[in-house]
């Protein structure tokens, strides 16, 4: 067996910049069926056809027998004739030179292009769907429904309470099990106030612990609609929030103390609807300043634990899946 | 008498090998496999290989180990969040031998992951990544890669505290990588939120998509040791895969299925050479 030898190759040209374009045509297809299939994808589809095209005319170049990368007359005048003065069609094949060994003939390019070309159009037909069946559906239809907590008089002014409960009760069940820590935080403007931490760390999303007793003798449960049980268990968190994975530390706002975590305990949104607190969208959070009613929340769009939502590195999360 | 009696034997022997024969001949002529299976097996390695050499294909049999226990558990598993864990306890405590096959596939999946680490410390010590065999090392690596995603997807089909735990922070992980990491979070919980979606798309993972990944990418693996030969260590004076000419092949005594005098075409001598 002969070792293969270090050396060098000659090299090709240049490659074309269309596959790229094309690329980023497919690309925002994708992006655009994901966040705004009405125009992003137009766009996609109109740089992954143009481009597409143009790829498709540069690589079948040599197939269709035109000059590769034929060099223009710099004389200002018409172009001149290029063709080769054409074979009489009364002299047929025998006018023709003889082949030279290896030769390829058109029919032979063509029929081979045309190999490729249908191949890939098949493996195109049958891969995009199916790539799009296990990506696109994890990005549709995602958000968060309103939970209906139970009405505000089980929620006593100045008390906070571990608040379990299911967020799609029908369809996932024990699966879409969540807890909130709430507190009433009484009027504010002639307008109810709630504080409601979620329990996911901004670390990297373990359940964080009340630092505090947990008063489980007094657990109230109160079933609802559609197999919803919301589970209510006084608990004061004077030592704040903890969590057990990393060890990150909250205090009782959600403000972070210590630990890995990159921001503050996110938070719900909420809303009163004849006289029961209604669970709203998650958001996240970087610092509350204040207590209680008055505190004054520094609120960003949901993002994931770990991601940061200001400073420098918030460049480093742009783009979050719509949620 | 005796002669007779060797010369009845051997006819009856030569009978036996021809009824032996005829099925390898058969296959041979339609399909050459034999051939291609006695070139591999007894194709010329470096007379110095030692035991170091052996932990690329104890990896391979732990990889295959799993390949067959996880098959075989796929047909008691349910992977939905209501059943999951249900299955594993009847799995563990209720099938015969569920609890042996699980174990196996449990502590296989670690002694392969251990066994990747030192097949690839072999490699590096003894420096055989080195030309013209980096590709191979490349592939390594991607198996290497793509066998932590086959451990992180498996471990959360047990389905209890510590799986459901352990993918939370797992998947979160993976959305902390800049620009992409929360789609890549998204898509591999298959949606906001860790649920049902979730344990059928890692079982999808773990069973099917990634496994035909890692049987792919070992065929090319063992395609380039083949073809560029095994390292010889780094003490030793022969040249990998090299042919002395001229030279009988080397023997040292044992005989093996490694021995280059093995490879002298022992059907071509009517399977006694």
């Amino acid at each position: 067996m002969t070792e293969p030898q270090h050396g060098d190759r000659p090299h090709l040209p240049g490659p074309s910049l269309y596959p790229i374009a094309f690329a980023a045509g497919v690309a925002c297809i994708l992006v655009g069926l994901i966040v705004n299939p009405k125009i992003i994808v137009p766009i996609g589809a109109v740089i992954a056809i143009l481009f597409g095209f143009l790829w498709a005319r540069d690589a079948t170049e040599e197939f269709r027998g035109e000059p590769v990368h034929a060099i223009e007359p710099e004389s200002g005048g018409p172009p001149e004739s290029t063709d080769a003065p054409a074979i009489p069609a009364n002299q047929g094949e025998d006018a023709m030179p003889a082949p030279e060994p290896g030769e390829r003939f058109p029919r032979n390019r063509f029929l081979e292009g045309a190999t490729l070309g249908l191949g890939a159009v098949i493996g195109g037909l049958v891969t995009v769907p199916a790539v799009g069946f296990m990506i696109v559906p994890a990005f549709k239809g995602q958000g968060y429904p309103k939970v209906d907590l139970g009405p505000l008089e089980n929620f006593t002014e100045g008390r906070w309470f571990v608040t379990k409960f299911f967020m799609h009760p029908g369809s996932d069940g024990e699966v879409s099990h969540r807890t909130a820590y709430i507190r009433n935080n009484g009027q504010l403007d002639g307008e109810p106030s709630f504080t409601i931490i979620s329990n996911r760390c901004a670390h990297l999303g373990c359940p964080v612990q009340p630092n505090g007793p947990v008063q489980d003798n007094q657990k109230k449960e109160i079933d609802g609609k559609a197999g919803q049980r919301i589970t209510m268990i006084p608990v004061i968190p004077a030592g704040g929030y903890g969590c057990p994975c990393h060890g990150g530390q909250y205090d009782v706002e959600g403000n972070r103390v210590s630990g890995p975590p990159t921001r503050g305990l996110d938070r719900y949104e909420f809303s009163v609807v004849d006289g029961h607190l209604i669970l709203g969208k998650p958001y996240s959070v970087t610092r509350v300043d204040g207590e209680g009613k008055t505190a004054r929340i520094h609120k960003y769009k949901l993002a994931g634990p770990g991601q940061h939502v200001d400073g420098w590195e918030q460049i480093l999360y742009p783009l979050q899946p719509p949620h | 008498m005796a002669v007779a009696a060797r010369n009845k034997k051997s006819a009856r022997r030569r009978q036996l090998e021809a009824a032996i024969n005829y099925p390898i001949d058969w296959l041979e002529e339609r399909s050459g496999l034999v051939g291609g299976i006695k070139y591999f097996i007894f194709r010329k390695v470096p007379g110095d290989t030692n035991w170091f050499h052996t932990l690329g294909s104890a990896t391979l049999t732990a990889f295959l180990v799993q390949a067959l226990t996880g098959a075989i558990l796929a047909m008691y598993y349910k992977p939905d969040p209501q059943s999951a864990y249900q299955s594993i306890q009847h799995i563990t405590n209720d099938i015969t031998l569920g609890w042996l096959v699980r174990g196996m596939h449990k502590w296989g999946a670690s002694v392969f992951i251990i066994l990747m680490f030192f097949h690839m410390a072999r490699v590096f010590l003894f420096g055989a990544y080195k030309y013209p065999r980096e590709l191979n090392w490349i592939i390594g690596v991607m198996l290497l890669a793509i066998g932590m995603l086959e451990g992180f997807t498996g471990y959360l089909l047990p389905w209890d505290q510590t799986a459901y735990w352990a993918t939370v922070v797992g998947i979160n992980l993976n959305g902390t990588a800049p620009f992409l990491g929360p789609f890549l979070a998204d898509f591999l919980r298959g949606g906001a939120e860790i649920g049902g979606e979730t344990i059928s798309r890692f079982y999808a993972m773990h069973m099917l998509l990634i496994p035909g990944l890692i049987f792919a990418l070992i065929g090319l693996h063992l395609y380039l040791v083949i073809r560029l030969g095994v390292t010889s260590p780094p003490w030793s004076s022969a040249a990998a895969g090299s042919e002395a000419a001229g030279e009988e092949p080397r023997t040292n005594g044992r005989s093996g299925l490694t021995q280059p005098a093995a490879r002298s075409g022992w059907r071509r001598n009517g399977g006694e050479g």
